[in-house]
């Protein structure tokens, strides 16, 4: 009853194809914003904001950016941990290398040189497709695994081959507290997701989606699928490769290479089904669900007072998480962003279905 | 659009030359020689497996022909790709569909302005300013095609949801959208009952009569092909058997005996 566009009148094609045309949407969207920059650094614990939030945002991001290459360009990948992991050491290696540049200029040089590996990645892509493709990247995957483990200048010949981030600031404003380096990734994955928006709904986004459905007719209609292939790759591995520098920086703060193995692309790969291929609210959806339900799914014996074990709490958590995965994707196979979509439907015309 | 208005038949826009195609053993096309000129349609008809889709691929750069030269807008190639008679101003429907599944009839038609649209990768992204712009201005052609299609309620619904009908009208569209100098349409009313099928011949006189479109269309329905086409090429085992008018073709002994049969 409240949610509906009754008088809400479009009078140009801008309004018409802006984000989110409805006005109820858009308040939404603003207290949501509102929250997340206001309210949770003011009211939630440093515990709520360095294990669940900053983890989600990074996860997010990154979801975001296998979204755009397995949802909207139809191109699977197992390899966004490696690129996360090409991202986390370019920014390790320009910090340590050349300690006067800016923050945020390390992290768009990371996600550059991950795009670059993500294109010499995606070139087996214009000959092969689906599964195989999948097995071709997950040989990224295992070689940036590799590389990262084995050639010791990337470590900066440390020992253990384990690394740290150096110390952070941003224009002399030091990254040290919780709400510091929350605000940092939120701020970047903002504007980031707000650019993935930006690019699928606009003639990249059309040109990947053309991919995706139907390549043949792609061509037919002047797309070339070695440009469309590959700037997908490139933009996705810029996004992987942002958030694994985020991830390394500001979430683990030292890290060796086994923190970006194939568990990691998996985990990625699980958000963007679950969450939805082809939406970017699904990136945010999955990745939420992927981290807090096995949370919350631990929570639940002892806030009820269920005396358990705590190893059968964790075993508990596994089953029944992987039964909820089940069942999702058997009710809904296109993800959580297609079920808020049919709640949206049905909403507007609730109390009226017919 | 490029508005010709009315109908003047022109110059040669595309020439074929003795085009051989084979696949291995099989002969698809053997010797074919036709001209299609600026403004008329042009039928290509024939019995089934005569050779007439892959003469329409071959036209579009997917099959790359053994044999023979293809000359349009007095340029002659053998060997170019889908891109590059796209950017040259060939477009084409299929058969069976070839729509995007996953995208709206919207986002369908606006696909057909991708050779249109310049702006780079760092202006969409920010979605403003020069990028906004020539997004609105591709929308505002493509409003024009989804009035002239009469398809404007079912501009925001999947193509995957729409019946049959008027997936085929969405291809057209996306096809005009490319605003193209010769249109190939490849069974445009396979499959239609008797009103989608007097829509779709609107459609097309409409096309060729307001845009000046040259069109080249292969149908199984003589009464369709006989009434729209300026002149008819028929082929048969992958050979042209008959080239003229739809009176001199009708009337034509080899073509009669291609389409019932010969007593042997």
């Amino acid at each position: 009853m409240l949610y509906r566009e009754a008088g809400q009148f479009k009078t140009t094609y801008g309004d018409d194809q802006a984000i989110f045309p409805i006005r109820q949407d858009r308040l939404g969207m603003a207290l949501i914003l509102l929250i997340a920059y206001v309210a949770l650094p003011l009211f939630a614990t440093d515990y709520f904001i360095t294990s669940i939030m900053i983890p989600f945002l990074i996860y997010a991001l990154a979801a975001i950016g296998l979204n755009l290459l397995t949802g909207y360009c139809g191109q699977v990948s197992l390899g966004t941990g490696g690129f996360m992991a090409v991202g986390a050491y370019a920014a390790y290696n320009f910090t340590i290398r050349m300690p006067e540049l800016n923050l945020i200029v390390v992290f768009i040089l990371a996600g550059g040189c991950a795009a670059m590996v993500g294109v010499v990645f995606g070139i087996p892509s214009l000959r092969i497709k689906g599964f195989y493709l999948a097995v071709a990247t997950l040989a990224a995957q295992f070689f940036l695994d590799w590389a990262f483990a084995r050639i010791k200048w990337f470590t900066n010949y440390t020992p253990s081959g384990s690394v740290a981030a150096p110390p952070l600031d941003i224009f002399g404003f030091a990254i040290n507290t919780p709400d510091r380096r929350y605000f940092l990734i939120l701020a970047i994955v903002t504007v980031m997701a707000l650019a993935a928006k930006n690019l699928v709904r606009g003639r990249v986004g059309r040109s990947w989606m053309a991919i995706r459905d139907m390549d043949i007719a792609a061509e037919i209609i002047g797309i070339r699928p070695l440009r469309a292939k590959l700037s997908a790759f490139a933009v996705s591995s810029f996004y992987a490769g942002v958030a694994g520098a985020l991830w390394a920086f500001l979430h683990l703060g030292a890290w060796e290479p086994l923190a970006f193995d194939i568990n990691r692309s998996f985990i990625l790969l699980f958000m963007v089904i679950i969450g939805g291929l082809g939406s970017i609210l699904g990136c945010f959806l999955g990745a939420a669900f992927i981290l807090m339900v096995p949370l919350a799914l631990n929570q639940i014996p002892t806030a009820l007072g269920i005396p358990l074990s705590t190893a059968m709490i964790s075993h508990a958590e596994f089953m029944i998480f992987g039964a909820m995965i089940v069942f999702f994707l058997i009710v809904e196979p296109h993800g959580l962003a297609r079920l808020w979509a049919l709640g949206k439907e049905k909403l507007r015309l609730w109390p009226f279905p017919h | 659009m490029t508005s010709a208005g009315g109908r003047r038949i022109g110059d040669v826009l595309l020439k074929v030359e003795d085009i051989s195609l084979s696949f291995g053993g099989v002969r698809a096309l053997t010797g074919v020689s036709f001209d299609i000129r600026a403004h008329e349609i042009r039928a290509i008809i024939g019995p089934n497996g005569a050779g007439k889709s892959s003469m329409l691929n071959v036209i579009n750069g997917f099959y790359h022909p053994q044999q023979g030269k293809i000359i349009f807008k007095d340029i002659a190639r053998t060997d170019i790709g889908p891109y590059d008679a796209a950017s040259r101003g060939i477009a084409r429907t299929f058969q069976n569909i070839a729509l995007f599944r996953g995208m709206s009839t919207l986002d369908n038609i606006m696909t057909g302005r991708l050779l249109k649209m310049k702006e780079n990768l760092f202006w969409q992204a920010l979605y403003w300013g020069r990028a906004k712009k020539e997004e609105m201005e591709h929308r505002a052609v493509v409003e024009r095609i989804i009035d002239f299609l009469e398809i404007q309620s079912i501009r925001k619904v999947p193509v995957g949801r729409l019946p049959y009908g008027l997936q085929k009208r969405v291809e057209l569209g996306r096809a005009l959208a490319m605003e193209p100098e010769l249109l190939l349409l490849d069974e445009p009313m396979a499959g239609m009952n008797v009103e989608e099928k007097e829509d779709m011949c609107r459609f097309i006189l409409d096309v060729n009569d307001e845009f000046g479109t040259t069109i080249a269309l292969i149908e199984h329905d003589m009464g369709v092909v006989m009434d729209i086409s300026d002149r008819v090429v028929v082929l048969d085992y992958g050979k042209k058997i008959a080239d003229g008018t739809p009176d001199e073709v009708r009337g034509n002994q080899a073509v009669i005996d291609a389409y019932l049969g010969v007593k042997h």
